[in-house]
Protein backbone atom coordinates (compact mmCIF):
# COMPACT_ATOMS: atom_id res chain seq x y z
CA UNK A 1 0.00 0.00 0.00
CA UNK A 2 1.03 3.27 -0.79
CA UNK A 3 2.04 5.99 1.87
CA UNK A 4 -0.31 8.71 0.37
CA UNK A 5 -2.86 5.95 1.86
CA UNK A 6 -1.30 4.26 4.59
CA UNK A 7 -0.21 7.74 6.50
CA UNK A 8 -4.09 9.47 6.63
CA UNK A 9 -5.11 5.74 7.19
CA UNK A 10 -2.68 5.38 10.40
CA UNK A 11 -3.22 9.60 11.32
CA UNK A 12 -7.26 8.10 11.22
CA UNK A 13 -6.78 5.26 13.44
CA UNK A 14 -4.38 7.14 16.30
CA UNK A 15 -7.05 10.19 16.51
CA UNK A 16 -9.87 7.35 16.93
CA UNK A 17 -7.98 5.57 19.04
CA UNK A 18 -7.31 8.71 21.14
CA UNK A 19 -10.87 10.06 20.45
CA UNK A 20 -12.67 6.59 22.45
CA UNK A 21 -9.83 7.02 25.01
CA UNK A 22 -11.31 10.57 26.41
CA UNK A 23 -14.67 9.42 26.12
CA UNK A 24 -13.28 5.76 27.98
CA UNK A 25 -11.95 7.14 30.85
CA UNK A 26 -14.61 7.42 32.98
CA UNK A 27 -15.79 4.39 32.86
CA UNK A 28 -12.16 2.90 32.99
CA UNK A 29 -11.98 4.69 36.68
CA UNK A 30 -15.21 4.37 37.77
CA UNK A 31 -16.98 1.83 35.79
CA UNK A 32 -16.80 -2.51 36.44
CA UNK A 33 -18.46 -4.30 39.37
CA UNK A 34 -16.95 -1.41 41.67
CA UNK A 35 -19.71 0.65 43.40
CA UNK A 36 -19.27 5.01 41.61
CA UNK A 37 -17.57 7.03 44.24
CA UNK A 38 -20.34 9.56 45.87
CA UNK A 39 -17.81 12.59 44.80
CA UNK A 40 -18.01 11.69 41.44
CA UNK A 41 -21.96 10.94 41.65
CA UNK A 42 -22.80 13.80 42.75
CA UNK A 43 -20.24 15.43 40.12
CA UNK A 44 -22.05 13.70 37.53
CA UNK A 45 -25.16 15.28 39.05
CA UNK A 46 -24.04 19.09 39.31
CA UNK A 47 -21.65 19.33 36.24
CA UNK A 48 -23.97 18.96 33.21
CA UNK A 49 -25.45 22.71 34.02
CA UNK A 50 -21.95 24.05 34.26
CA UNK A 51 -20.40 22.32 30.91
CA UNK A 52 -24.06 23.27 29.18
CA UNK A 53 -23.07 27.01 29.88
CA UNK A 54 -19.30 26.53 28.59
CA UNK A 55 -20.42 25.11 25.56
CA UNK A 56 -22.79 27.78 25.25
CA UNK A 57 -20.01 29.77 25.12
CA UNK A 58 -17.42 27.63 23.47
CA UNK A 59 -20.57 28.06 20.33
CA UNK A 60 -19.69 31.93 20.91
CA UNK A 61 -16.06 31.87 21.49
CA UNK A 62 -15.02 33.38 18.16
CA UNK A 63 -17.28 36.44 18.71
CA UNK A 64 -15.37 39.26 18.70
CA UNK A 65 -16.74 42.59 20.28
CA UNK A 66 -13.84 44.70 19.04
CA UNK A 67 -14.53 44.22 15.14
CA UNK A 68 -17.91 44.82 13.57
CA UNK A 69 -20.00 43.47 13.41
CA UNK A 70 -19.40 43.28 17.33
CA UNK A 71 -21.02 40.31 18.01
CA UNK A 72 -24.36 41.95 17.32
CA UNK A 73 -26.13 39.01 15.08
CA UNK A 74 -24.39 36.77 17.36
CA UNK A 75 -26.61 38.17 20.72
CA UNK A 76 -28.97 38.91 19.37
CA UNK A 77 -29.84 35.50 17.84
CA UNK A 78 -29.16 33.63 21.67
CA UNK A 79 -31.52 36.54 22.97
CA UNK A 80 -34.09 35.68 20.25
CA UNK A 81 -33.90 31.83 21.18
CA UNK A 82 -34.22 32.51 24.96
CA UNK A 83 -37.12 34.62 24.56
CA UNK A 84 -39.02 31.94 22.14
CA UNK A 85 -37.84 29.00 24.22
CA UNK A 86 -39.46 31.34 27.46
CA UNK A 87 -42.47 32.12 25.45
CA UNK A 88 -43.08 28.90 24.13
CA UNK A 89 -40.84 26.31 25.22
CA UNK A 90 -41.23 24.24 21.87
CA UNK A 91 -37.36 23.41 21.03
CA UNK A 92 -37.82 23.36 16.81
CA UNK A 93 -39.79 26.74 17.33
CA UNK A 94 -36.59 28.17 18.78
CA UNK A 95 -33.97 26.84 17.51
CA UNK A 96 -35.44 27.10 14.00
CA UNK A 97 -36.70 30.91 14.66
CA UNK A 98 -33.32 31.79 16.27
CA UNK A 99 -30.77 30.30 13.59
CA UNK A 100 -32.78 32.00 10.45
CA UNK A 101 -32.71 35.06 12.37
CA UNK A 102 -28.69 34.27 12.63
CA UNK A 103 -28.75 33.69 8.73
CA UNK A 104 -30.78 36.55 7.72
CA UNK A 105 -28.87 38.98 10.08
CA UNK A 106 -25.03 37.91 8.24
CA UNK A 107 -26.55 37.28 5.48
CA UNK A 108 -28.29 40.55 4.64
CA UNK A 109 -27.76 43.04 7.56
CA UNK A 110 -24.44 42.96 8.96
CA UNK A 111 -22.45 42.42 5.82
CA UNK B 1 -37.56 -1.59 18.87
CA UNK B 2 -41.00 0.29 19.13
CA UNK B 3 -41.81 2.85 16.40
CA UNK B 4 -42.93 5.18 19.42
CA UNK B 5 -39.42 4.88 20.36
CA UNK B 6 -37.80 6.25 16.72
CA UNK B 7 -39.97 8.70 16.99
CA UNK B 8 -39.77 10.46 19.95
CA UNK B 9 -35.37 9.52 19.69
CA UNK B 10 -36.15 11.48 15.73
CA UNK B 11 -38.16 14.19 17.09
CA UNK B 12 -35.55 14.96 19.96
CA UNK B 13 -32.54 14.47 17.66
CA UNK B 14 -34.52 17.27 15.30
CA UNK B 15 -31.87 20.04 15.96
CA UNK B 16 -29.00 17.59 15.91
CA UNK B 17 -29.79 16.62 12.68
CA UNK B 18 -29.63 20.16 11.24
CA UNK B 19 -26.37 21.09 13.00
CA UNK B 20 -24.86 17.90 12.28
CA UNK B 21 -25.68 17.26 8.62
CA UNK B 22 -24.93 21.05 7.99
CA UNK B 23 -20.97 20.90 9.87
CA UNK B 24 -20.50 17.46 8.63
CA UNK B 25 -21.42 19.01 4.19
CA UNK B 26 -18.98 21.98 5.57
CA UNK B 27 -16.19 19.06 7.38
CA UNK B 28 -16.82 16.94 3.76
CA UNK B 29 -16.38 20.07 1.53
CA UNK B 30 -12.81 21.03 3.11
CA UNK B 31 -11.97 17.39 2.95
CA UNK B 32 -12.60 16.98 -0.71
CA UNK B 33 -10.35 20.25 -1.39
CA UNK B 34 -8.00 18.88 0.60
CA UNK B 35 -7.62 15.95 -1.64
CA UNK B 36 -9.07 13.30 -0.03
CA UNK B 37 -12.78 12.14 -1.48
CA UNK B 38 -16.19 10.62 -0.17
CA UNK B 39 -14.61 7.36 1.20
CA UNK B 40 -12.73 9.19 3.31
CA UNK B 41 -15.43 11.16 4.74
CA UNK B 42 -17.58 7.99 5.38
CA UNK B 43 -14.71 6.56 7.42
CA UNK B 44 -13.75 9.45 9.29
CA UNK B 45 -16.94 10.04 10.48
CA UNK B 46 -17.78 6.22 11.32
CA UNK B 47 -14.96 5.69 13.52
CA UNK B 48 -13.14 9.23 14.87
CA UNK B 49 -16.93 10.70 15.08
CA UNK B 50 -15.73 13.73 16.46
CA UNK B 51 -16.80 17.74 15.17
CA UNK B 52 -13.98 20.27 15.81
CA UNK B 53 -11.01 17.53 16.17
CA UNK B 54 -12.14 16.21 12.37
CA UNK B 55 -11.62 19.80 11.38
CA UNK B 56 -7.81 19.84 13.09
CA UNK B 57 -7.75 16.32 11.37
CA UNK B 58 -7.90 17.60 8.19
CA UNK B 59 -4.46 18.89 7.82
CA UNK B 60 -3.03 16.13 9.67
CA UNK B 61 -3.87 13.45 7.24
CA UNK B 62 -0.86 14.22 5.29
CA UNK B 63 1.26 13.10 7.82
CA UNK B 64 4.57 15.68 9.30
CA UNK B 65 2.97 15.34 12.82
CA UNK B 66 5.53 13.31 15.17
CA UNK B 67 2.89 10.31 16.66
CA UNK B 68 3.28 11.37 20.24
CA UNK B 69 2.20 15.17 18.84
CA UNK B 70 -0.74 13.77 17.56
CA UNK B 71 -1.86 11.63 21.12
CA UNK B 72 -0.74 14.81 22.76
CA UNK B 73 -3.37 17.14 20.30
CA UNK B 74 -6.17 15.07 20.14
CA UNK B 75 -6.36 14.17 23.72
CA UNK B 76 -6.15 18.14 24.38
CA UNK B 77 -8.89 18.77 22.28
CA UNK B 78 -11.09 15.80 22.96
CA UNK B 79 -10.44 16.15 26.77
CA UNK B 80 -13.39 17.64 27.38
CA UNK B 81 -15.02 14.52 26.63
CA UNK B 82 -14.21 12.94 30.16
CA UNK B 83 -15.88 14.94 32.27
CA UNK B 84 -19.39 14.00 29.90
CA UNK B 85 -18.92 10.13 30.59
CA UNK B 86 -19.04 11.10 34.85
CA UNK B 87 -22.90 11.68 34.36
CA UNK B 88 -23.71 8.42 32.53
CA UNK B 89 -21.46 5.38 34.47
CA UNK B 90 -24.65 4.00 35.64
CA UNK B 91 -26.69 4.36 33.20
CA UNK B 92 -24.29 2.94 29.89
CA UNK B 93 -22.85 0.27 32.85
CA UNK B 94 -26.33 -1.03 32.98
CA UNK B 95 -26.63 -0.77 29.32
CA UNK B 96 -24.20 -4.10 28.36
CA UNK B 97 -23.09 -4.12 25.35
CA UNK B 98 -25.11 -1.44 23.91
CA UNK B 99 -23.31 0.71 26.37
CA UNK B 100 -19.89 0.42 24.17
CA UNK B 101 -21.33 2.31 21.77
CA UNK B 102 -22.96 4.99 24.06
CA UNK B 103 -19.69 5.66 25.32
CA UNK B 104 -18.34 5.84 21.91
CA UNK B 105 -21.02 8.11 20.49
CA UNK B 106 -20.82 10.60 23.64
CA UNK B 107 -20.16 13.82 21.38
CA UNK B 108 -20.96 17.47 22.71
CA UNK B 109 -24.33 17.15 21.34
CA UNK B 110 -25.40 14.28 22.06
CA UNK B 111 -24.59 14.49 25.50
CA UNK B 112 -26.89 17.38 25.55
CA UNK B 113 -29.63 15.77 24.30
CA UNK B 114 -29.56 12.65 26.78
CA UNK B 115 -29.42 15.45 29.84
CA UNK B 116 -32.34 17.55 28.48
CA UNK B 117 -34.35 14.59 27.33
CA UNK B 118 -37.29 14.21 29.99
CA UNK B 119 -38.70 10.34 28.52
CA UNK B 120 -42.23 9.72 28.46
CA UNK B 121 -42.75 6.34 31.00
CA UNK B 122 -43.81 4.28 27.94
CA UNK B 123 -41.06 4.28 26.53
CA UNK B 124 -37.53 1.96 27.37
CA UNK B 125 -34.80 5.00 28.36
CA UNK B 126 -32.27 2.77 27.36
CA UNK B 127 -33.64 2.49 23.59
CA UNK B 128 -34.25 6.21 22.89
CA UNK B 129 -30.66 6.73 24.80
CA UNK B 130 -29.51 3.99 21.66
CA UNK B 131 -31.79 5.09 19.53
CA UNK B 132 -30.73 9.13 19.40
CA UNK B 133 -27.26 8.04 19.77
CA UNK B 134 -27.40 6.10 16.60
CA UNK B 135 -29.38 8.32 14.99
CA UNK B 136 -26.88 11.40 16.10
CA UNK B 137 -24.25 9.60 14.42
CA UNK B 138 -25.90 8.79 11.36
CA UNK B 139 -26.36 12.55 10.18
CA UNK B 140 -22.67 13.05 10.96
CA UNK B 141 -21.81 10.43 8.55
CA UNK B 142 -24.60 11.32 5.78
CA UNK B 143 -23.61 15.29 6.63
CA UNK B 144 -20.12 14.51 5.93
CA UNK B 145 -19.78 11.76 2.96
CA UNK B 146 -22.22 14.51 1.37
CA UNK B 147 -20.38 17.05 1.72
CA UNK B 148 -17.03 15.25 0.25
CA UNK B 149 -19.34 14.21 -2.64
CA UNK B 150 -21.21 17.18 -3.77
CA UNK B 151 -18.75 19.89 -2.79
CA UNK B 152 -19.38 23.37 -3.79
CA UNK B 153 -22.22 22.58 -5.67
CA UNK B 154 -24.95 23.88 -3.15
CA UNK B 155 -27.45 26.29 -4.58
CA UNK B 156 -28.30 28.53 -1.79
CA UNK B 157 -25.95 30.38 1.01
CA UNK B 158 -26.07 28.36 3.73
CA UNK B 159 -23.69 30.70 5.77
CA UNK B 160 -25.11 30.59 9.01
CA UNK B 161 -26.75 27.38 9.01
CA UNK B 162 -24.43 25.90 12.04
CA UNK B 163 -26.00 28.59 14.75
CA UNK B 164 -28.38 25.66 15.16
CA UNK B 165 -25.69 24.07 17.52
CA UNK B 166 -25.40 27.27 19.30
CA UNK B 167 -29.04 27.30 19.31
CA UNK B 168 -29.75 23.80 20.69
CA UNK B 169 -27.11 24.66 22.99
CA UNK B 170 -29.15 27.84 24.60
CA UNK B 171 -32.71 25.90 24.89
CA UNK B 172 -30.75 23.12 26.96
CA UNK B 173 -29.08 25.26 29.13
CA UNK B 174 -32.95 27.14 29.63
CA UNK B 175 -34.45 23.66 30.31
CA UNK B 176 -31.89 22.82 32.47
CA UNK B 177 -32.41 26.67 34.24
CA UNK B 178 -35.95 25.41 34.83
CA UNK B 179 -35.85 21.94 36.18
CA UNK B 180 -32.35 22.61 38.56
CA UNK B 181 -33.78 24.42 42.09
CA UNK B 182 -30.08 25.77 42.32
CA UNK B 183 -28.93 27.85 39.66
CA UNK B 184 -25.41 27.73 41.02
CA UNK B 185 -24.46 24.85 38.60
CA UNK B 186 -25.29 27.04 35.64
CA UNK B 187 -23.40 30.41 36.58
CA UNK B 188 -20.28 28.68 37.70
CA UNK B 189 -19.86 27.15 33.85
CA UNK B 190 -21.24 30.42 32.82
CA UNK B 191 -18.62 32.53 34.88
CA UNK B 192 -15.88 29.88 34.26
CA UNK B 193 -16.23 29.62 30.91
CA UNK B 194 -16.23 33.48 30.05
CA UNK B 195 -13.48 33.52 32.73
CA UNK B 196 -11.42 31.18 31.49
CA UNK B 197 -11.78 32.34 27.64
CA UNK B 198 -11.09 35.81 28.39
CA UNK B 199 -7.51 34.38 30.56
CA UNK B 200 -6.45 31.44 27.78
CA UNK B 201 -8.01 32.57 24.28
CA UNK B 202 -10.53 30.77 21.98
CA UNK B 203 -8.15 27.64 21.32
CA UNK B 204 -7.58 26.79 25.45
CA UNK B 205 -10.22 28.01 26.97
CA UNK B 206 -12.03 24.31 27.28
CA UNK B 207 -10.30 22.28 29.83
CA UNK B 208 -9.24 25.44 32.12
CA UNK B 209 -12.94 26.06 32.34
CA UNK B 210 -14.23 22.28 32.91
CA UNK B 211 -11.32 22.16 35.93
CA UNK B 212 -12.48 25.59 37.51
CA UNK B 213 -16.10 24.41 37.15
CA UNK B 214 -15.13 21.27 38.68
CA UNK B 215 -13.26 22.50 41.64
CA UNK B 216 -15.83 25.02 42.38
CA UNK B 217 -18.56 22.89 42.43
CA UNK B 218 -17.14 20.54 44.68
CA UNK B 219 -16.62 23.49 47.03
CA UNK B 220 -20.17 24.50 46.90
CA UNK B 221 -21.74 20.88 46.89
CA UNK B 222 -23.18 20.83 49.95
CA UNK B 223 -25.37 24.00 49.94
CA UNK B 224 -26.23 23.41 46.09
CA UNK B 225 -27.51 19.84 46.76
CA UNK B 226 -30.28 21.22 49.96
CA UNK B 227 -33.16 21.54 47.66
CA UNK B 228 -32.01 20.09 44.97
CA UNK B 229 -34.33 18.72 42.12
CA UNK B 230 -33.14 15.33 41.55
CA UNK B 231 -34.43 14.41 38.28
CA UNK B 232 -32.40 16.04 35.92
CA UNK B 233 -29.45 13.77 34.96
CA UNK B 234 -28.63 11.63 37.87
Amino acid sequence: MSSAILTPMLVILVVAACTFLTRFLPFALFGGGKEVPAIVKTLGDLLPAAVIAILVVYCLKGVSFMVPPHGFPEFISVGIVALLHIWKRNNLLSIGGGTLAYMVLIQMVFI
Amino acid sequence: MKKETLKYAFIQSLPVLFGYVFMGIAFGILLEKAGYNFIWAFFISLIIYAGSMQFVLIGLLGGGMGLLSLIILTLSVQSRHIFYGLSFIEKFKAMGKWGWYMVFSLTDETYSLLCGMKIPKELNEKEVFFTVAALDQSYWIIGCTLGAIIGGFIGFDTTGIDFAMTALFVVIFIEQWYSYQSHLPALVGTVCGAASLFIFGASAFILPALIASVCLLLVFKNSIQQGENPEVCQ
